[in-house]
């Protein structure tokens, strides 16, 4: 009896070990910076190169803070998901332009609309290391005292917001 | 030596193809030798979040080229190899490192083929096991005799 069970035993504790490990997506790496305080960067913004910027623009609210580029695709794909959430009054977003000319990336926002509060430009990537970006757009979720509590790799879809951030920012929002 | 045509052309075409693995990769200076070969090993040893299956010395993705700068920029800063490994994990996670440390969520990793190794050995173990033949059971005082005389019908009758 034992003879049957023990390799069909293994083939489906096979069969579960790869059914779980096809279905994780390998390009989630997980940040190891959520639960610590955002770090800290001094950048200009985007439509002002004499106008600071810095990580204590996180405080006193709940932020998206998501990462994107006029040379990337998905950011395209997710910019009116981004547009409508900022039109519905959802969250406060604050952009990380990552790698970018200013004139390109300000020709996107004057061509498909602006929905960030102020962009953060960072030309050659290092507050992005800082931040672990290795892929854009990103981004992550960061509560009113400034502490990062998600990261999401990929563009933000209406299923995405839906499912996994707006639960996130509508409980830290609740929180004092 | 001589060089035929058509074996210059596979020469050539075999150039063609590791030629990518090696073009993107920008030339740096070194005062000392020895912090070149810290540099190549850190780079070997540190994965491209990008490619994920190539490591920092071998892609040529935006970031891997940006992530090697950081490495020369501290190595040349004089920070040691732990400082610029740390700096590394501490932004990207556990998973830059090609050898991740032992830690709960990395114990499959590391222990998982031992363990894989040790089932296989049981099983094989197991599946032998009945295979052996049975050992002959004693003969009974009946069996004996009728052997015995058996055996002295032989010796007595070649």
């Amino acid at each position: 009896m034992l003879k049957y069970i023990l390799p069909l035993g293994l083939f489906i504790g096979l069969l579960i070990l790869l059914g779980v490990g096809l279905t994780l997506n390998p390009r989630e790496v997980p940040s190891p910076l959520v639960g610590k305080p955002a770090p800290g960067f001094q950048l200009t913004r985007l439509d002002n190169a004499e106008q600071p910027v810095s990580e204590e623009i996180f405080q006193g609210r709940v932020t998206l803070f998501n990462v994107w580029s006029s040379w990337c695709t998905a950011c395209r794909q997710e910019h009116p998901v981004l547009m409508d959430l900022a039109r519905r009054g959802e969250v406060t977003l604050i952009g990380l332009n990552y790698k970018d000319s200013r004139a390109a990336a300000r020709s996107v926002l004057e061509h498909s609309g602006n929905p960030y509060r102020l962009s953060a430009f960072d030309a050659d990537g290092k507050v992005g290391i800082d931040w672990g970006v290795y892929g854009v757009p990103e981004t992550f979720v960061i509560d009113r005292h400034g502490i990062v509590r998600y990261k999401h790799i990929g563009p933000v879809t209406a299923q995405i917001w839906e499912e996994k951030l707006a639960p996130l920012v509508r409980y830290l929002e609740k929180q004092s | 030596m001589t060089f035929t045509l058509p074996s210059l052309f596979l020469a050539l075409f075999l150039n063609l193809l590791i030629a990518p693995a090696w073009a993107g990769i920008e030339v740096r200076e070194f005062p000392d030798p020895r912090l070149e070969a810290r540099y190549q090993d850190l780079i070997e040893e540190l994965r491209c979040l990008v490619c994920q299956n190539q490591s920092l010395a071998d892609s040529k993705a935006d970031l891997a080229e940006d992530l090697r700068d950081e490495v020369y920029t501290m190595l040349m800063a004089g920070k040691d190899d732990r400082e610029i490994i740390d700096f590394l994990v501490n932004r990207y996670g556990d998973f830059v490192l090609y050898r991740p440390p032992v830690k709960t969520t990395t114990a499959l990793l590391w222990f998982g083929p031992f363990i894989a190794l040790l089932g296989g050995i049981f099983i094989l173990w197991f599946l032998t096991r009945k295979r052996r033949p049975e050992t002959p059971s004693a003969l009974s005082e009946e069996e004996r005799r009728r052997l015995d005389s058996l055996l002295k019908d032989r010796q007595d009758n070649p």
